[in-house]
């Protein structure tokens, strides 16, 4: 589904050019749950970026189900986040105003789902969660475990082909962060696509797949025996 | 991307903030309010000149004697020049005239029955009610020959009527104009206090030779007049007719080519296009004083606006990050702007009505509000958020979504 070949990204700092990434090439299939591991500064988070679309490569090619999404205009990512992408950070990100139920229905506003249909979704994809009964919290009024939660059902509502994880257990404590593992497990085994960026082996350990970063190159990627 | 979902995010947003955002409003509230509020008492005081300059006559040239040159000039309307035949040959020789009304003035007391008043006497000529629209409200006026015998009757004003005589008719009562006994047999309708500072309903009528060889003293000549009410029949004629006059009072007077006119003539028209003109210069000088508020009120939503996109930074990064267009974060944030500038607007309006009616009430002064008020506020208002939301907005869809998403 996604093939990374020769990526490179340089960040320009002043005078200075600052290289990301020194020619990444990376291949993740359908269904497969990939932790993309490293030290801070090694790459990882820009890799996730351009994979999310957030960001654009410098050099190489990012293809995606057949798109060459590197060459996409400011819009074309826009679309390819909301349709393809779900982004779970590890500072949650809900917007505050907002009730669990609107936070779970904000992509599928952009993505025009009507009201009655984005509701009812939103609903199905809190109870998933365990979040049920909680549907007309605010962020403060849930715990850390559960607006995490929250912001799961978020990344799913637009039913992405990838969902992309950026520490979501860094702000968590041990307890609650097994159980967003666990959840990202089950998500994996109903045919999910994921991607979880973390320095914490425990959390790369539950994955099926190791891709380690250092200085903005791949040093080693391992799978589990099967 | 459906436009109401991105209304619904601009309204939920200042309804966040009620408080803010009803102070970031008030710029606006003020603004529209004192542009309403200026151009309804603007346009009043215009109506007021309008009605007071029409209430003299309409379709009328006043003609009257130029200033007396010599040792010690005096001011117009203060020479001797006009004289009956003047009047009579204007009526004879002029085209499309309606009524010519020759007439002489006096400042005179009054007593009857008890009471006395002083009041401004016209003598004139029974045309004198066409030329200057006049209607006799009770009894009668003199007739032609009445005013050419000088009998001494008289027509009274309403305030003359009210001021000596209260509610009583005063029609067949006896009156003392100086020591001069007049009947009155007639009231003229009320025209109303129409400005200008002068109450027309304050003035008395008798024939023109009683008031010439009784009232207005020696330096009159027995056929001098002080005035000349000149009516054309149409307004489109009212030009040509005044030119006439002119050419024929000058023949009249056997002034030569290059000699000054002895007499001067007003064109009510023109007056009052004058008088417009210059109500509409201060209405609109108004205006603008009121609309650089309206422009303060814009600098300040645009100031809170610069700062709700720092303040949501976060927010705007993740709602790019689940898929919203740049131009779904611009249209929101200038909605924003439009919706709280447009909210002051609407309460701008309504006090600026309310308070144009109220200093109507209170100072006495009329306000017109013109039906274009509406539409106007609301689109200047409007403009204003789009003008000053536009900066917010554009560097709110600028913001790069993995910075913002990373700023505290």
């Amino acid at each position: 589904m996604i093939a990374v070949t020769d990526l490179t990204k340089v960040y320009r700092m002043g005078e200075e050019e600052v290289p990301a990434l020194a020619g990444v090439s990376l291949a993740i299939a359908r269904g497969e749950y990939v932790a993309v591991i490293g030290p801070s500064g090694s790459g990882k988070s820009t890799l996730m970026n351009i994979l999310g679309g957030l960001d654009r490569p410098t050099a190489g090619s990012y293809r995606f189900g057949g798109e060459e999404v590197g060459r996409f205009s400011d819009d074309e990512l826009a679309d390819f986040r909301r349709r393809r992408i779900g982004f779970v950070f590890q500072s949650f990100q809900l917007l505050p105003r907002l009730t669990a139920l609107q936070n779970v229905e904000l992509p599928m506003v952009y993505a025009g789902v009507a009201p009655a249909e984005r509701k009812a979704r939103a609903k199905d994809l809190l109870e998933r969660v365990g979040l049920g009964a909680r549907v007309g919290h605010r962020p403060t009024q849930l715990s850390g475990g559960q607006q995490q939660r929250v912001a799961i059902a978020r990344a799913l509502s637009n039913r992405p082909d990838l969902l992309l994880a950026d520490e979501p257990t860094g702000a968590l404590d041990t307890h609650t962060g097994e159980e967003v593992l666990k959840l990202f497990e089950a998500l994996n085994r109903d045919g999910l696509t994921l991607a979880i960026v973390t320095h914490d082996p425990d959390v790369a350990a539950q994955a099926h797949r190791r891709v380690a970063f250092r200085d903005g190159l791949i040093v080693s990627d391992e799978r589990n025996a099967a | 991307m459906r436009f109401v979902e991105l209304v619904r995010f601009a309204l939920g947003a200042i309804v966040a903030h009620p408080m803010r955002s009803a102070l970031t409003s008030l710029g606006v509230v003020i603004g529209v309010a004192a542009v309403v509020m200026m151009t309804a008492i603007g346009l009043g005081a215009q109506q007021r000149v309008t009605g007071a300059i029409s209430g003299l006559g309409s379709n009328l040239i006043i003609v009257m004697p130029n200033f007396q040159r010599g040792p010690v000039s005096q001011g117009a309307g203060s020479g001797m020049s006009l004289r009956d035949s003047d009047a009579e040959a204007i009526a004879r020789q002029v085209e499309d005239v309606a009524a010519v009304a020759p007439s002489v003035t006096s400042r005179a007391q009054m007593n009857a029955d008890g009471a006395n008043w002083n009041t401004r006497v016209e003598g004139v000529t029974p045309d004198y009610l066409i030329a200057r629209d006049l209607i006799v409200a009770q009894g009668r006026m003199f007739d032609a020959r009445e005013a050419r015998q000088g009998k001494k009757v008289i027509v009274v004003g309403p305030t003359v009527a009210r001021q000596l005589w209260g509610d009583a008719d005063p029609v067949g009562r006896r009156i003392r104009v100086r020591t001069v006994p007049f009947e009155v047999i007639g009231v003229l309708e009320s025209k109303g206090n129409a400005g200008l500072g002068q109450d027309q309903d304050d003035v008395a009528l008798a024939p023109l030779e009683a008031v010439r060889s009784r009232l207005v003293g020696r330096r009159f000549r027995g056929d001098t007049i002080q005035t000349i009410y000149v009516k054309s029949t149409d307004a489109d004629s009212l030009d040509r007719v005044q030119e006439d006059v002119i050419d024929l009072l000058r023949d009249q007077h056997r002034i030569r080519q290059g000699e000054e006119d002895d007499f001067q003539t007003q064109n009510m028209a023109s007056i009052l296009a004058t008088m417009q003109a210059a109500v509409a210069t201060f209405t609109v000088f108004l205006a603008a004083v009121a609309a650089v508020s309206l422009v303060v009120g814009g600098v300040g939503i645009m100031n809170i606006m610069l700062v709700s996109v720092t303040e949501r930074t976060r927010e705007i990064g993740l709602r790019m990050a689940v898929g919203a267009r740049r131009s779904d974060v611009l249209i929101q944030f200038a909605l924003e702007s439009v919706a709280l500038s447009m909210a002051g607007g609407l309460i701008g309006l309504a006090i600026g009505i309310g308070g144009a009616l109220g200093v109507a009430k209170l100072a006495g002064w009329p306000a017109a509000i013109p039906p274009w008020a509406a539409p106007l506020a609301l689109g200047f208002s409007m403009a204003v958020g789009l003008v000053f939301g536009a900066y917010p907005s554009w560097r709110a869809a600028r913001l790069d979504p993995i910075e913002a998403l990373r700023r505290e």
